[in-house]
């Protein structure tokens, strides 16, 4: 792969921070069983098991995933259901 | 005690007396760190919105903290104002299931019996002892290769062991329950 030459236009890119999306990540912890991470991933998001499953795995794996993408209320919205749930959440901008 | 799914759609389980008083004993204690933070609040109107009308702080207690954690991990500010919006309900959303357990159990204090559940005191009793075992596990400071049979001399032996059977309760738990909304 190549990537292309890179033109210092300022004022081109209008893209700003405002706009770049949030994420909702959960943290690996040693207490919360790997079958309840997946059963509350599928629940609040409504992933088949493989899915969710996956998810758990690469929290457990990496110590951290990104489980949900969006705006920053939406985010927020996300985190606090799954503190609600025991889950280790943050969010950030991504 | 181990739950299971009957046909009627009721989840049972069969305790012990000595289960129940265990059971009872940590659910009370867990309802008490849950509250115990809790400040009056003065402001009326914030009290009826739920909102604390006070800046809150990430509680001191580690187990506390992990009931109740920080949402922004770098940015402090909008971590306490994260929690004025929203604490007040999620303790108050475990200080439910926390009861829906310890009103479940009270009819078998010190005699033990059938536990039977429908689906919403099962979720209640899947959050609590999920919450059941972040408390034992912080204060215990288990880490994923944390022995659950500890020798008997270990002074941590009978909080690990109620730490591991809680969990196996937890599974047995979970195994009847197919997640909301599939």
């Amino acid at each position: 792969m190549t990537a292309p030459a890179e033109l210092d236009l300022p004022g081109l890119d209008e893209s700003t921070d405002e706009d770049r999306p949030w994420v909702a990540l959960v943290w690996n912890d040693p207490v919360n069983l790997m079958s309840y991470v997946t059963h509350v991933l599928m629940e609040l998001f409504g992933h088949p098991r493989p899915v969710a499953e996956k998810m758990m795995m690469d929290v457990h794996t990496k110590g951290r995933a990104v489980v949900s993408s969006g705006t920053r209320e939406q985010m927020e919205h996300d985190v606090s259901r799954l503190h609600a749930k025991g889950l280790w959440a943050t969010l950030q901008q991504d | 005690m181990r739950f299971s799914r009957k046909r009627s759609g009721s989840i049972e389980a069969k305790v012990d007396a000595v289960e129940a008083d265990v059971l009872l004993a940590v659910a009370g204690d867990l309802l008490v760190l849950l509250g115990e933070q809790d400040e009056p609040d003065e402001d009326p109107l914030a009290a009826m919105v739920g909102l604390s009308s006070g800046p809150m702080k990430r509680p001191d207690d580690p187990a506390l903290a992990r009931l109740l954690p920080d949402a922004y991990g770098d940015d402090d500010a909008a971590a306490t104002e994260f929690r004025r919006y929203t604490e007040l309900d999620l303790r108050a959303g475990k200080r439910a299931h926390a009861t829906a357990v310890l009103t479940g159990l009270s009819p078998l204090a010190g005699r033990g019996g059938r536990l039977v559940l429908d689906r919403d005191d099962a979720d209640a009793w899947l959050g609590c002892l999920n919450d059941l075992r972040l408390v034992l596990g912080t204060r215990l400071e288990v880490t994923e290769e944390t022995e659950l049979e500890p020798r008997s001399d270990d002074p941590r032996a009978h909080a690990l062991q109620v730490y591991g059977w809680l969990g196996w309760l937890q599974e047995s738990l979970l195994s009847c329950l197919e997640p909301r909304g599939q």
